[in-house]
């Protein structure tokens, strides 16, 4: 069963000098209790789908296109208040340097009451109370922590009191986006493993988005490769990472040291993503691409997603690239 | 023995806080705390920790950014062909010692000056230092810049940071570094707020300056994956002692420091099908450490050329 299913959504940018199109025909499902990760790097879409997910998109962002399907309903046009809904109790998200956005004059236990509150009227403060230390015991806090003001943790525990917030309204599926970057490794290494522990103890979907495909291959039990706006591979975690198609992904992975294994020379990739203001139908990989044939650039062949085999899909154009 | 570059002994790095405003009482924070390593020629040393373990205060200390608290920066004088402590230089001459030594730091959004171009940043270092007078200034630049892979420098020239990327900013940074022809570079994290795809060719671009121009490298980074790529030596940095140094690969097979043990197994490996576990600090070996300290300011040899801290860090991890 899909918790949800993205179909061919497009959303776009106003800006001075055009409109940006930050995410184009981005297809993808997430079953229930699965993990799915997104990576790329900066600037290929990959918070613009997010923010989409929950339409917290900027002001200047529109979904022009595509349907998002939670729980068996299309969530894309529904007015705020019907959103309000969906929000935070049926898809929660815990944003990029979130631990930075507890407000600094408000206890944590006042600040995720009040998010209950406004879901679950009917509780009392002692009952949402209780509720808050059962999920500070999953995320490792102690009950204390209820009444300390956001400069009094660490960034490891500000970050595990947000997944708490995240989890106090019950959702179905949480959006994690970047929820590690600012860390250090040792406190990723604990917040990953608390991660993995509440989708086990609650039964969570996951979406997991991070630039780092370590960790993508660490929490994710499948996956999708982003750039300039588009998947460009999708499928089984370790089909991808053994198998990949797409000359991006290889690249990622093979630009990403390790310490296991034998040390390797890794490849860089030069270049830059390129603009997303009025983009043809051409690959957009193309200018970074390997071996970039002459009908790539020319040729309109569109960003499209191929099938591989029932769980791996490229796009078409790359396959065999490089 | 190698030919010693750089000798560290013993360095030392405090600072004082007071408790308020009105307060008297003042504490001391112990952000290095004699610590002491060599670099050889053309060597590259990686320091690792977690943030405020004291990486960034020894690199700032020994690019002579801050004045140290007390130990020993011993530097081999070309001149003389020996070693010579930079506690007896003055004046001139230590702004002469200076060019030695470069840094880049590791945010190239902050570290250019945003109104000046490229060719003014780079320039900057020579004008300082006099060298050359204007025409050999500028010819110096032009080659810099295509030695750090800004071709063809005459279009960079003229342009100023926010026109650059991330990646292309770095690239400055390297290149104002190496104009002044350094033997020795403190690295702080230089790569850690580029994309993945631009890291690997900066790392590569130094890595490869480094055998061409005969550079060493004092490498700081939190990300031990990085540090093997770039590193012939690494050491493990925590609460402003150094718990564990060894050759990188030895390191990385037999870490012995528990707290090593703990930050290399928390670093998440690029392969779905490795199961990862992550250590979980022994005590008892951490004990047994430190009842083979005799001296505190000694580090065991438990191979050749590994060496452990044995301090008591026990009430830290």
């Amino acid at each position: 069963m899909n918790i949800l299913e993205v179909k061919d959504l497009d959303m776009s940018y106003k800006t001075i000098d055009g409109e940006v199109e930050a995410v184009k025909k981005v297809t993808f499902s997430v079953k229930e209790g699965e993990s799915f990760g997104i990576v790329g790097e900066s600037g290929c879409g990959k918070t613009s789908v997010a923010m989409s997910l929950l339409q917290l998109q900027a002001d200047n962002g529109k979904i022009t296109n595509g349907e998002i399907i939670f729980d068996g309903k299309n969530i894309v046009g529904l007015s705020e208040s019907e959103l309000r809904e969906v929000r935070w109790s049926g898809i929660s998200i815990v944003f990029q340097g979130a631990m930075n956005s507890w407000n600094p004059v408000v206890k944590i236990g006042e600040q995720i009451r009040e998010a209950m509150r406004e879901h679950y009227p009917d509780k009392t403060k002692e009952e949402n109370t209780k509720k808050i230390i059962e999920l500070f015991d999953i995320v490792g806090l102690d009950s204390s922590i209820i009444d300390r003001f956001p400069h009094e943790l660490s960034g490891g525990m500000k970050q595990r009191a947000v997944i708490a917030l995240a989890l106090s309204c019950d959702p179905k599926l949480i959006i994690a986006d970047e929820p590690t970057t600012a860390l250090d490794v040792v406190i990723q290494d604990q917040i990953l493993k608390e991660i993995r522990k509440v989708q086990d103890v609650l039964g969570l979907s996951l979406i997991y988005i991070s630039h780092d495909i370590a960790v993508i291959a660490e929490m994710t039990d499948n996956m999708a490769v982003m750039y300039a706006g588009s998947i460009v591979e999708m499928g089984k975690t370790e089909k991808v990472f053994s198998n990949p198609k797409h000359a991006y992904t290889r690249m990622l992975l093979e630009s990403t040291p390790s310490i296991v294994g034998p040390k390797k020379k890794l490849r860089s990739l030069d270049g830059e993503p390129p603009s997303l203001i009025n983009t043809d139908s051409y690959c957009l990989f193309s200018y970074r691409c390997p071996s970039p044939d002459d009908n790539c650039r020319n040729r309109n062949i569109a960003m499209e997603l191929t099938k591989i085999d029932s769980e791996h899909y490229a796009d078409k154009c790359c396959i065999n690239c490089g | 023995m190698e030919n010693i570059l750089i000798q560290v002994k013993n360095l030392e790095k405090y600072f004082e806080i007071s408790g308020g405003l009105f307060s008297r009482n003042k504490s001391i924070v112990k952000a290095v705390d004699g610590i002491s390593f060599d670099i050889p020629f053309g060597s590259s040393l990686g320091l690792v920790g977690q943030s405020g373990c004291g990486k960034t205060t020894t690199a700032r200390a020994l690019s002579l950014l801050d004045p140290k608290t007390s130990g020993d920066i011993n530097f081999y004088n070309s001149e003389t062909q020996m070693m010579q402590s930079i506690d007896e230089l003055e004046g001139e001459e230590l702004k002469k010692f200076r060019r030695n030594i470069q840094m880049i730091f590791q945010d190239p959004y902050e570290s250019l000056n945003p109104r000046w171009n490229i060719k003014d940043i780079i320039l900057e270092p020579l004008n300082i230092h006099n060298i050359g007078d204007l025409k050999e200034r500028e010819e110096a630049v032009y080659e810099i810049l295509k030695t750090v892979g800004l071709t063809p420098p005459e279009n960079y020239m003229p342009r100023y940071p926010h026109e650059l990327s991330g990646g292309q900013r770095q690239r400055v940074s390297i290149a104002r570094t190496l104009i002044m022809k350094p033997k020795f570079v403190v690295c702080d994290e230089p790569t850690s707020m580029l994309d993945v795809s631009i890291r690997i060719s900066i790392m590569d671009l130094m890595l490869n300056l480094a055998k061409d121009l005969e550079v060493s490298y004092l490498y700081i980074t939190h990300d031990l994956a990085v540090a093997r790529y770039m590193c012939d030596r690494i050491a493990v940095m925590f609460n402003g002692k150094i718990v564990e140094i060894a050759e990188t690969e030895e390191l990385l097979n037999n870490p012995t420091h528990p707290y090593t043990k703990r930050l290399i197994s928390s670093i998440p490996i690029p392969d779905p099908s490795y199961k990862r576990e992550t250590y979980e600090i022994n005590f008892q070996e951490l004990d047994s450490l430190v009842a083979e300290n005799t001296n505190s300011d000694e580090m065991i040899e438990v191979n050749p050329d590994h060496f452990v801290g044995t301090h008591d860090v026990k009430g830290l991890l």
